[in-house]
């Protein structure tokens, strides 16, 4: 059931659904087969000569494997993979002692995470390039990626959570991005019978501040029911200074969930108000409460990770602060909830119902002056219906669960069950296009689709099943993405490409918001790691009871020193290997024989540390694992590991050719100040 | 017309009242100004020497020399900008990035530091300038036609000195190199471009350079200016009768 966590069965539904899909199908399904892709000349659309730059980055969440992709848009080349939750053999992302605090939580190191959604950074609501965040659904956390280096820079812990789904949704400056849990769990956690699910099981909202690398922390958490929380996003314009987020399970069933949750007509959308909370906060009604809980920063100036446990957060109590929060009824088991660019409609992908129904923000705001309230929850209001809503499309297909927008006044709207994107008109409500996707599409994307100013000019398709798209590999076969040309009228499919992990959300931003301040290489002069060999003739070994040190650069085509001896069995062996190189792209790599956890990938100016213990008497090669010259091969030493308690000395020999360029090195200027 | 024309050429290039005659002032300065002596300059050299001191200057903020690297792995360029005083990478990390790559064919590092050259070309730049200034402040021929060709040995001398340091950078190679391949240097051309395995070198004076050719060029008019003015001085009672010379030469 991996594939389908948020859904009943398919397949029943499918049985349930066939003859909808039937009649769906002959009158939508005419617009676009495959012979219209050739002859819409659908390759030159996505053609990026060789040479040049795609448009857009697109950030797909990895889904499963924890990690973060990186493609061109139109042309979908893979660019790179960003080790976030999960270890990364290729970089040692999480296995070198840098970075293995980022992955530590109060359960340990957690070396792996189901990512589900990117968020970019806005200012003033519109995307602007500064960072991604990403959420780790399985243990609640969220991360900054760093869009300079794209490198994980920031996770924080979310603790009261079980189930990071709703996550992590931005405000329109940044302020916050939220994380909701998808399970409600007991708060603090407990051992308590499940039965007794209604009376312990709680459901967190978290307010987590975003603005300040280094500082994410999580501001308040809102004390809510104990439903399922799935998804939110921020309101902007009008509605700005609210965040709305769906639920599902109102019903508050703790067994057969497929069943027991899908049970009423209507769930819910909260509408919080979190300027209100942000008051309440500030007159002391939030309660301190007792949590643990990570918080993991990558240090700019060591380039260290290093991790703080924190042991409490404000807990605020709608109940304690009228006016915090309001539920929308919404029906059926809404999934996705998304903003339109003027912030006025609400649109829920009800994924069970056959509309989507839509709010009105100016509705909700009389309908709460006018308190059309139809009962509460807890101390909740819950809205009526009738008072909210703003519209609702009729037929769209099967299945709905998230929308996106252009700009230019269409919504997108992804059909899970019905395998399909319907386009539609704010305001109207009627469906102007359908588009058939292969297959069981989840996320779509518009890049900026979510923010106040869509680039309308594609979007983006995450389907869950590629049985026939692509080349067998087996039982498992990659998920797919497809790029669809929304620039005109009718949609038109123009490309798709496999993709790693199951990519759960994306974001997209025009390239050059990226690349104008993408860095080169870390400047060695500003490297404060205290590991750090910043030269040749500093290199060295040094012996801390069983631990010993080995300080080593690397440049092309060399490590100095390159021979170590005086190891002993039982002792534990850190190579810490400084990349001296000040140069774009010139990376170097380490990997020593019969290491237990992983290589190490260093860039430019950065210092990698490795932890080696060696099993056995003899010699051990080392070697450049990233091909960096001409003489890569020749990029090589060893290591002598002797019986414990012999009397081998300690020493780091430097070859001839790296004592040569010692000499060479002592002679080479201080770093010019010229400007670049 | 085609004989107006040949008329307005002619002006140009030779005639005596054309266009660069008038530019450098002779006409109007015989017809309407004190004649100097044949010892003092005419006050335009003085003019042109003052000046060409003055963008002698420039070297202080230029650079004199820039050599450009150019390879597929390095489609942004390397390159170095060669000052009077210092060598410098074109962007922050090239000259050490140049020696980086220089190690493989046994290249010593280009250190400025070990370059006696960059400790005393800002004072001969200096002298220059003092002396050029000097020369139009006192205005006597003979120290006008000593200082530019001071300048010249000078400018010369550095060229060959460039040239031997580039030869021996180019030529005296460690002999365990990495990278041997026979008969090969590489050497960098002294102006131009040259192909040195898979890099593309080119050597172009930078804008000090060029300031410093214009002020030669500027104190070569001062002096073809002078030595016109001297003759013109010595034999004033025939100035139309030579002119008529010119003329029908």
């Amino acid at each position: 059931m991996r594939r389908f966590p948020f859904l009943p069965k398919p397949a029943l539904l499918f049985a349930a659904g066939a003859a909808a899909i039937a009649v769906f199908y002959a009158c939508s399904r005419t617009a676009t087969n495959t012979s219209d892709v050739l002859a819409g000349n659908a390759a030159s659309k996505v053609y990026v000569a060789p040479g040049t730059y795609d448009e857009y980055y697109a950030f797909l969440s990895g889904g499963y494997n924890g990690q973060v992709m990186a493609y061109g848009l139109p042309s979908g080349r893979l660019l790179k993979l960003i080790g976030v939750f999960s270890q990364n053999p290729e970089t040692g992302w999480g296995y070198s002692e840098e970075t293995r605090p980022m992955l530590q939580t109060t359960y340990g190191l957690v070396p792996w995470d189901d990512t589900h959604h990117t968020e970019l950074s806005q200012t003033a609501g519109v995307p602007d390039g500064r960072w991604l965040f990403v959420n780790g659904n399985n243990t609640p956390r969220v991360a900054r990626i760093d869009l300079k280096t794209f490198e994980t820079t920031e996770i924080l812990q979310i603790p009261n959570a079980g189930g990071g789904h709703a996550s992590p949704f931005t405000t329109p400056d940044t302020k916050y991005i939220i994380s909701a849990t998808r399970f409600s769990v007991p708060v603090p956690n407990a051992d308590v019978p499940i039965p007794s699910y209604k009376q312990n099981f709680k459901g967190t909202l978290s307010f987590i501040t975003a603005d300040q690398p280094g500082r994410m922390d999580i501001a308040f958490q809102v004390m809510m029911p104990g439903f399922n929380y799935d998804l939110g996003h921020a309101g902007k314009d009008v509605s700005d200074g609210w965040f709305f987020f769906t639920m599902y399970n109102t019903e508050q069933a703790y067994e057969k969930l497929e069943l027991n949750a899908s049970q009423k007509d209507k769930d819910f959308i909260a509408a919080v108000n979190y300027r209100q909370a942000e008051q309440c906060v500030a007159q002391g009604k939030a309660k301190a409460t007792s949590s643990d809980y990570f918080h993991n920063v990558l240090d700019e100036k060591t380039r260290m990770a290093r991790s703080e446990r924190r042991t409490s957060v404000k807990m605020l109590d709608p109940r304690d602060c009228p006016g915090l929060v309001y539920f929308l009824p919404t029906p059926k088991s809404p999934h996705g909830v998304d903003i339109d660019p003027s912030g006025e409609y609400i649109v829920a992908g009800g994924k069970l119902a056959t509309v989507i129904p839509v709010h009105s923000f100016s509705r909700m705001q009389k309908a709460i002056a006018d308190k059309q309230f139809e009962s509460d929850v807890d101390g909740i209001p819950v809205l009526k219906y009738a008072s909210t809503i703003g519209g609702e499309v009729q037929k769209p297909g099967l299945g709905p669960l998230h929308t996106e927008f252009d700009g230019k006044g269409n919504a997108y709207t992804s059909m899970f069950i019905s395998s399909e994107v319907v386009k539609w008109k704010l305001g109207t409500w009627e469906v102007l296009d359908r588009m058939p996707v292969y297959y069981s599409v989840g996320h779509i994307m518009i890049p900026g689709g979510d923010s106040k100013k869509p680039w309308g000019k594609y979007l983006l398709a995450m389907n869950k099943i590629t049985k026939d798209r692509y080349l067998p590999t087996g039982p498992e076969l990659a998920q797919s993405a497809q790029l669809i040309d929304i620039s005109g009228d009718k949609m038109k499919m123009l490309l798709d490409f496999p993709t790693l992990g199951e990519p759960h959300y994306a974001q997209a931003i025009p390239a050059d918001l990226v690349t104008r301040t993408s860095m080169k290489f870390h400047k060695l002069s500003e490297n404060r790691n205290p590991d750090i060999t910043a030269s040749e003739a500093a290199g060295g070994i040094r012996r801390e009871g069983k631990k010993v040190h080995v300080n080593m650069v690397a440049i092309r085509s060399h490590f100095a020193p390159d021979n170590l001896e005086g190891v002993q069995l039982g002792d534990t062996v850190l190579f810490h290997v400084t990349n001296i190189e000040q140069d774009w792209d010139i990376v170097h790599g380490f990997g020593v024989m019969g290491a237990t956890n992983s290589g190490i990938v260093i860039p430019p100016g950065e210092t990698r540390t490795i932890k080696w213990i060696p099993s056995m008497v003899g010699v051990f090669p080392f070697y450049c694992t990233d091909f960096c010259s001409a003489l890569h091969q020749e990029m090589q030493g060893y290591i002598r590991v002797s019986p414990a308690g012999s009397n081998v000395a300690l020493s780091a020999n430097v070859s001839a050719k790296a004592a040569t360029q010692v000499e060479r090195m002592k002679q080479v200027p201080r770093a010019s100040s010229a400007p670049r | 017309m085609r004989q107006a024309l040949l008329a307005d050429r002619a002006g140009w290039a030779g005639g005596r009242s054309g266009v660069l005659p008038a530019l450098l002032g002779q006409a109007p300065m015989i017809a309407t100004k004190p004649m100097p002596n044949r010892r003092g300059m005419p006050s335009l050299s003085r003019a042109l020497v003052a000046i060409s001191s003055l963008l002698l200057a420039g070297l202080f903020f230029f650079p004199l020399w820039q050599v450009r690297l150019k390879a597929p792995q390095y489609p942004e360029g390397l390159g170095m900008n060669i000052r009077i005083n210092t060598i410098e990478g074109a962007t922050e990390n090239d000259l050490k990035n140049i020696n980086g790559l220089n190690h493989y064919i046994g290249m010593k590092p280009i250190d400025p530091e070990t370059i006696p050259e960059l400790r005393f070309m800002p004072w001969i730049v200096g002298a220059l300038i003092v002396s050029g200034l000097a020369v139009a402040a006192v205005g006597r021929r003979t120290i006008l036609y000593s200082w530019l060709a001071g300048f010249f040995a000078l400018g010369v001398a550095g060229l060959i000195d460039f040239w031997r340091w580039e030869y021996d950078y180019g030529h005296n190679l460690d002999p365990t190199a990495i990278i041997k391949i026979p008969g090969m240097s590489y050497q960098p051309p002294l102006i131009g471009t040259k192909q040195l395995l898979n890099f593309e070198a080119v050597s172009l004076p930078g804008i000090g350079g060029i300031l410093a050719g214009v002020a030669f060029a500027l104190g070569l008019f001062a002096v073809i200016h002078s030595l016109r003015q001297g003759r013109a001085s010595q034999d004033s009672h025939a100035v139309s009768a030579a002119g008529e010379t010119f003329r029908s030469a």
